[in-house]
């Protein structure tokens, strides 16, 4: 039932909680989605974003806290809303059992979708997909991308209004990443609300309105790619390299240029507004990196001071 | 569903999606948030699925009884001779066992079908996480398994009941219900055996199910009869479904009816409505994580 609360947003979710035994995988987040926008989770390996993808998806029960897509409760209401409903898991799991332009009819007929309909759509997904050729072939014959592509042309069969991709690009080439990125903005200007998780920041940047960042089950940051990176980080960052072995005891000598620094293994980060004055002032300690590259913040920048973690550990 | 049918045809011919296009109206139906009406998606899916492979599987499901039959019952039967029937009357050894192996058939391929084949399908194929981020429910996915398994099963009977037939073990037309009776029977470990597989978790404890299945097999009067038991064991096998489908066909095959009959049916049709309460209310954790 739709209220005055909840109305405008077509996902909203409040103190969202997801516990397996006693580990909280998803703890009590709360975020709102208005229709039409683009919205991010990114997190390191483990944060809960697949498992809060489920929960929207009415496939996993959460704990405690409160759902509402398109006005309804996915516990209560399933069926009806998945009807309005694409998903991309991240794993595959296309019908072995059948062919691949099978996969995609028979998926259409879960949602109730007559075949007249069906038949025309499939062989347009499929050209989409770039697998016309394999219409007829079995899916296990089908290479890890072009299952990934199958996956993705299977969500769309039922022309969904929420579109949920849990790192839709994995396993793709770049260019039928490219196939997608287009696809996805050609859908969100159809007024697609679209729900993505990535662990590639220039794919988060390029379609994600708004993004949350989260770890450990809990959300650390909320805002658009320029937002957060504006908040959370500054202008520019200096990246230094001195040698794998030096990186972490160069660090000690590098204290109190710029406004943070971020020793990793294989580089050392200078966060500061001028990344050119901070070299200068690097090389005046005497200190002479093999490489440097002065840059502007990202949003892998954000992340690593989020997290404390890089995106693709 | 119906609003699925009014969709646009293409993306190309798409009018930007409205705030209007965003609201729905819940359905409060009995089972709606389990049940989409719509088993028969699934049903063609597993036909569709069995075109294509599954044969050999198929076709040994058919053949397990029938060795069995030929083994014990042609091979066995020439020692033992004939034996005494449901109706008091002579039969052949081979004529003895016939239903009994046809029950257990029907036993085995429903409890494989609903328990082994869903948790493989479940927690390896991914298949059934696939159908349930549609508008399918759980309600849709486990009747439609069930149909597919008692459509496997009444196959199976008919083939059966075919070779019992040219191996001139068939007397009575009445011999022809033991194919509905099977299904019968099916069903009955179909609707439980879902339910119980909604408490399993690993390879191990599935184990356990042919831990219970084999020795019913054994014992459930089905190369003997019930009398050369001690009182008190007979009355425990009497409470296991499998010998209730032994008698049941037992006495269908030489068109024997006894008020003995009814009780078998009756237990069955019990089964089969604990079974689907039981299966109905564990489908949540069966299916949804
Ligand atoms: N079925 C399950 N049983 C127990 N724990 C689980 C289960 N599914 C997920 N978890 C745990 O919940 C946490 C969150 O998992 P989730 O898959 O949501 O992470 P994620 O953010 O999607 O990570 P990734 O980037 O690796 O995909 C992890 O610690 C994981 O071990
Ligand atoms: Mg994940």
């Amino acid at each position: 039932m739709p209220n005055s609360l909840t109305r405008d947003y077509v996902i909203s979710a409040r103190n969202l909680t997801k516990h397996y035994g006693d580990f909280a995988a998803v703890d009590d987040i709360s975020f709102d989605v208005p229709a039409g926008e683009s919205f991010g989770l990114l997190g390191p390996n483990g944060a809960g974003k697949s498992t809060t993808m489920r929960m929207i998806g009415g496939v996993s029960q959460r704990t405690s806290g409160s759902l509402s897509i398109m006005g309804l409760d996915p516990e209560q209401h399933g069926p009806q809303v998945r009807a309005h409903l694409g998903v991309v898991p991240q794993q595959d799991n296309l019908d072995e059992e059948l062919r691949v332009r099978d996969n995609l009819i028979v998926y259409g007929r879960y949602f109730g979708l007559p075949l007249s309909y069906l038949k025309p759509k499939a062989d347009e997904l499929l050209e989409f997909a770039q697998l016309t050729e394999k219409a007829k072939s079995k899916v296990d014959s089908l290479s890890g991308g072009m299952k990934r592509r199958l996956t993705i042309a299977r969500s769309l069969i039922n022309e969904p209004k929420i579109l949920l991709l849990d790192e839709p690009t994995t396993g793709l080439d770049p260019q039928a990443r490219h196939i997608l990125w287009d696809r996805l903005f050609r859908l969100k200007e159809s007024g697609v609300t679209l729900i993505l998780t990535t662990h590639y920041m220039d794919e988060a940047e390029q379609l994600c309105d708004r993004l949350v960042v989260v770890d450990k089950g809990k959300i650390m940051a909320e805002g658009s790619p320029s937002q957060l990176i504006r908040e959370h980080s500054t202008r520019e960052v200096l990246e230094l390299r001195f040698g794998s072995e030096r990186n972490t005891t160069v660090a000690a000598e590098l204290q109190g240029i710029g406004d943070r620094l971020e020793p990793l293994p294989d580089r050392v980060l200078i966060y500061t507004h001028d990344g050119e004055a901070a070299l200068e002032q690097v090389a005046s300690r005497g200190l002479h990196p093999i490489t440097s590259l002065v840059r502007r913040s990202s949003l892998e920048d954000v992340f690593l001071r989020l997290t404390g973690r890089s995106l693709v550990d | 569903m119906t609003e699925n049918l009014t969709r646009r045809s293409g993306p190309s011919s798409a009018q930007p999606l409205t705030d209007e296009d965003y609201r729905i109206t819940a359905h409060n139906r009995r089972f709606s948030a389990l049940y989409s009406r719509n088993a028969k998606a699934v049903i063609a899916r597993g036909l569709r699925a069995t075109k294509s492979s599954n044969w050999l599987i198929m076709v040994s499901g058919f053949f397990e009884p029938v060795l069995y039959l030929i083994s014990m019952g042609v091979g066995l039967g020439a020692l033992v001779g004939d034996v005494v029937g449901p109706g008091g009357e002579p039969i052949s050894y081979a004529a003895y066992i016939a239903p009994a192996l046809l029950a257990v058939s029907a036993m085995n391929g429903a409890v494989y079908d609903s328990t082994w084949n869903v948790f493989f399908k479940m927690n390896f194929a991914k298949l059934y996480q696939g159908m349930l981020y549609t508008s399918l429910g759980p309600l849709d996915v486990a009747i439609g398994e069930i149909f597919l398994a008692l459509l496997r099963g009444a196959m199976y009977a008919t083939g059966f009941t075919a070779v019992m037939g040219m191996m001139g073990l068939i007397t009575t037309p009445w011999a022809l219900l033991m194919v509905p009776a099977s299904v019968l029977i099916a069903f009955g470990f179909a609707s439980f055996g879902m339910g119980i597989t909604s408490y399993m978790k690993t390879f191990q404890q599935m184990d356990w199910i042919n831990f219970v299945m084999l020795p019913m097999f054994l014992f459930s009067a089905t190369f003997y009869p019930l009398s050369v038991y001690p009182q008190g064991i007979q009355w425990f096998i009497q409470a296991l479904p499998l010998w209730h489908g032994v008698e049941l066909l037992r006495q269908i095959s030489v068109g024997t009816f006894t008020s003995a009959t009814a009780i078998h049916i009756l237990y069955y049709l019990v089964m089969i409505l604990i079974g689907m309460v039981l299966t109905t209310s564990r489908l949540r954790k069966l299916f949804l994580k």
